[in-house]
């Protein structure tokens, strides 16, 4: 079973607090992997919020396959870091070669480009790379993410282990950021990969879940025909992503309809509701996305807002806490207790199946029902 | 030596024989006068008869006697169907029908003209595609299963025109919620099974009345929407001007017969129908019309069709529409307007080689106005069919939903146009295991008609008994407009039998849907079953186990 953490910090926090958060849950967890998402950075980072950040691991061949696309397509190099390794041995972990993180300046023509236009070329950018690199041979580099101000890491192996072969115990000033999610376990329903881990990056939306999309085929045939990005699909878990991104951006519903989306509300409530033709419609347009199985969602959203909801039957746990100027999500009470042991656990909230939590970036929290 | 009569039919020859026993028939008459196909008579035959009188035994022959007998009618047109009712009313179990497996009927049948029959094919229903798939997904340890008695499951299905979410017209308003700024084709969204189209004139009255008043009573007692759809022909007017209108579905084929009294009653009518099937073919006889024989035509059927009595055909093909997209679009758009676009109209063919094609052609649909595409496969059926249609005409509908659904998927369109199934499911009597398989491989809901009549006391089998829908003499009063055979049908009973055996479909369906942890209709999980049969499993795009 994954278990999932989350946390949003008016100031910046360092992976070290993400790794407490879930450590306290390791017997939870099977200890096959690790996965983070690192967004509104700082450390190191810090100067280069606008420039995408290529988040990538790979060998010595898919290192050169990557600077040599990333020149033909434009891009020059702004700035590298690779976190301090510690091969220590007897670490459980599957290493790769190399683990980038690096920001790009956009090709000249790009520089003064809307937007949107840029939006476009970075999944562009990271979609034909990662082809190409498939292409290139198996397990040669596996490119996460690439967009400004986003950092994502994800190995197999041991969080504990992984935690000590990239220095993230070590509480230092380099690797800072004001949202962190993070998930340990591999998803094991399908093939162990790399990229199978959550969280799921995707144009400034975040994902990642505790439980098992039982609709999983339903949702992938779906999705596949939606977005040019909407790919992989090596996680059930990654279709919740795509629902999200989906929703909110493609169709720019407002973020409470997601949960209508996902599970809807049964046909006689509905019918007494009065709203009851717009959720009606969403329901019979869109039941290919519903998901009918036990989870725990956390999402972000490209304006840092981030949400938690779960299936219509409740059936996984996860508990928001608040600290300061801190909110975080766990799977487990006993995480929020280690990193939080001074809240007003009274206070804690319980999301339940009709809801979406919404923490918006003055760290208000929001309780909407469906 | 007397001549043979090489050409004589025998009841050998036939498909059933009469088992009748001299001993314990008392000779009552109720079996002859029980058979409406006439195929049993009383009769006299010649007896040796020994006998002994006085106090020691002293065996005589006697002169020859006369007996009566009950036997056999040993010709084409009074043959035994085996239906049983002779053996249902004899006292004294002193007759019954034996299957004749060395019979000639193949030779001799035709040899009065081109038989019709009705009732179902007789061919290959033992090897059946839904009886090799198995549902192999059960929800365990990470998924855990539903309680199929206290959880509540979501039992609809749509029948309408369903838009895609892009082009829904929504907006967010000023309050952060969505507005709907335009309505909506219609959406019904009704229970997942939908008594089939079996017409006013195919079945007696009472029973089509049995029927809708099973339907009423699901509905408004049991708050389970089921819909009935009249079939072609029409319907009593005083139900098209009832409320009861809104849980039928009106039925308009290429005979178009009953259509002028429904457009008559239109001003009158309280309650929109349920939507509207525009059928193009059917499984029992694909790419026939209709025929509904003149025996059948009784004044009421007459009344309703507004035709004299007569052999009632409809035409295989819907006059004057030559292509797809021509004829649904005609046909679409009238009846749309005539319902100012209230009633969803959904069209039904045949399975075919080429119903993903007519599909794709419905899924284009500019029009927002094709509310479904219902898919009549092989074994469905019922009515008046040539013997050589039902026998060896269709195609099997399970392959066929799943690849129209796939073709829907391929282009992102799933959903959009409700499929339906029908043509077998409950062949077997287990309409709930086939309605599941079939959802789950993409269909949203189906459509049952034989197995109705089987619950109101249909003898017929697949296996060739009774099927004599078409004769007008149907021996349990069910496809027979004869006043003295229609009274054998006990119409509140056929009533409840069909509502029991609705009720325990739902519950039998709630069984399936909670292991593989579904509150909803498994539209499209087909990762949910299994095949043991690795033919069916490749072909259907499911996994295969042994
Ligand atoms: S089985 Fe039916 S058809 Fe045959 S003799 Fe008996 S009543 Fe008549
Ligand atoms: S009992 Fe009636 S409905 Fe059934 S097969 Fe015989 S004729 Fe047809």
């Amino acid at each position: 079973m994954c278990r999932i953490g989350a946390i949003k910090s008016k100031d910046f926090v360092h992976p070290s607090t993400a790794l407490c958060l879930m450590q306290s849950q390791q017997k939870g967890h099977d200890n096959s992997g690790f996965a983070m998402v690192m967004q509104d950075l700082g450390g190191v980072f810090a100067d280069y919020k606008d420039k995408p950040l290529m988040s990538y691991a790979c060998t010595d061949a898919g290192v050169k396959i990557v600077e040599d696309f990333m020149r033909e397509k434009g891009f020059s190099l702004a700035f590298h870091w690779s976190p301090k390794k510690n091969d220590a041995t007897g670490l459980d972990i599957e290493l790769m070669q190399h683990y980038h993180f690096e920001n790009w300046d956009y090709p000249k023509l790009m520089a003064n480009a809307p937007q949107a236009e840029k939006e476009e070329l970075l999944t562009g950018i990271r979609l034909e790379l990662r082809r190409v690199l498939e292409d290139a041979g198996d397990k040669i580099g596996f490119v996460y993410s690439f967009w400004p101000d986003v950092l994502t890491l994800k190995e197999i192996g041991n969080p504990k282990d992984i935690g000590t072969y990239f220095d993230l115990w070590n509480k230092n000033d380099k690797l800072m950021a004001k949202i962190i999610t993070v998930q340990c376990r591999q998803n094991t329903n399908y093939d162990i990969v790399r990229y199978a881990a959550h969280p799921f990056f995707n144009q400034g939306y975040t994902v990642l879940a505790n439980g098992e999309n039982t609709f999983y085929v339903k949702n992938k045939e779906c999705q596949k025909n939606l977005h040019r990005s909407y790919i992989g699909f090596e996680s059930d878990s990654q279709c919740f992503l795509y629902t999200l991104h989906y929703v909110h951006r493609q169709l720019k519903w407002p973020l409470t309809y997601f949960k209508h989306v996902i599970t809807p509300l049964p046909f006689d409530q509905i019918e007494t509701r009065d709203d009851a033709q717009v959720l009606l419609s969403i329901r019979q347009s869109l039941p290919h996305l519903e998901i009918n199985g036990p989870n725990t969602i956390i999402g972000v959203l490209p304006d840092g807002t981030m949400i938690n909801t779960c299936d219509s039957k409740k059936l996984r746990p996860v508990v928001i806490g608040r600290e300061g100027d801190t909110v975080a999500l766990s799977s487990e009470v006993c995480g929020l207790n280690d990193i939080m042991p001074n809240r007003d656990a009274s206070k804690d909230i319980y999301t339940n199946e009709r809801e979406t939590v919404i923490i918006n970036n003055d760290l208000e929290v929001l309780r909407c029902k469906q | 030596m007397q001549t043979v009569k090489i050409n004589d039919i025998t009841p050998n020859d036939l498909p059933w024989t009469i088992e009748w026993s001299e001993d314990k028939c008392k000779m009552c008459g109720s079996c002859t006068a029980a058979c409406t196909f006439g195929a049993i008579e009383a009769g006299v035959e010649g007896r040796g008869v020994t006998f002994s009188e006085g106090v020691a035994p002293n065996p005589q022959a006697a002169a020859k006697r006369a007996v009566p007998v009950i036997r056999q009618v040993a010709d084409i047109k009074h043959r035994c169907t085996g239906c049983g009712m002779c053996e249902k009313v004899c006292p004294n179990r002193a007759i019954r029908p034996v299957r004749n497996e060395d019979n000639r009927w193949n030779f001799v049948n035709r040899s009065a003209g081109m038989p019709k029959r009705g009732g179902r094919s007789n061919l290959g229903v033992e090897d059946r595609t839904l009886d090799k798939i198995v549902v192999g997904r059960i929800s365990q340890m990470t998924d855990p299963s539903l309680d199929a008695l206290r959880h509540t499951f979501d039992m609809r299905a749509p029948f309408g025109r369903i838009l895609p979410p892009e082009q829904l017209p929504l907006s967010v308003g000023p309050d952060g919620t969505l507005q709907m700024d335009k309505p909506l084709p219609t959406v019904n969204w009704i229970y997942p099974l939908v008594f089939s189209d079996m017409s006013i004139g195919a079945l007696s009255t009472r029973c089509w009345e049995a029927i809708s008043m099973a339907t009423a009573y699901l509905n408004e007692e049991c708050g389970i929407p089921i819909r009935m759809c009249s079939g072609e022909g029409g319907m009593p007017v005083s139900l098209l001007k009832s409320e009861l209108l809104k849980y039928m579905i009106l039925q308009i084929a290429s005979g178009h017969f009953g259509w002028n009294r429904i457009i008559k009653a239109m001003p009158d009518m309280v309650a929109d129908p349920a939507g509207i099937i525009i059928k193009i073919g059917q499984g029992a006889k694909p790419g026939d019309g209709g025929l509904l024989m003149a025996q059948k035509v009784a004044k009421h059927i007459q009344a309703i069709r507004g035709v004299p009595k007569s052999d009632l055909l409809s035409p295989p093909n819907h006059q004057g529409l030559y292509s797809i997209e021509e004829s649904v679009q005609k046909m679409f758009l009238s009846l749309n307007a005539a319902f100012k676009f209230r009633v969803p109209v959904a069209i039904k063919t045949s399975a075919t080689a080429s119903s993903v094609s007519i599909y794709n052609n419905l899924l284009r649909d500019p029009y927002n106005i094709v509310g479904g595409y219902l898919i009549d496969g092989i074994q469905g059926g019922t009515g008046a069919a040539n013997e050589i249609s039902l026998d060896h005409t269709g195609h099997p509908v399970v392959s066929k939903v799943r690849d129209c659904y796939n073709a829907a998927v391929a282009q992102g369109r799933q959903g959009q146009i409700p499929l339906w199934a029908a043509g077998g499911i409950g062949l077997t009597g287990n309409a709930a295991a086939d309605a599941f398989k079939v959802i789950c491989l993409g269909a949203n809901g189906v459509f049952v008609s034989k197995i109705l009549l089987q619950l109101m006391g249909c003898v017929g089998n697949d296996r060739g008994r009774c099927n004599a829908c078409n004769t007008g003499l149907c021996p349990a009063g069910l496809t027979t407009q004869e006043k003295k055979l229609v009274k054998r049908l006990d119409i509140d009973k056929a009533a409840q039998n069909i509502v029991d055996y609705v009720l325990a479909f739902d519950s039998e369906m709630k069984k399936m849907m909670a292991p593989i942890g579904n509150s909803s209709l498994p539209v499209g999980r087909s990762d949910a079953l299994v095949s043991t049969d690795e033919a069916v499993a490749n072909k259907l795009g499911i996994q295969y186990a042994c």
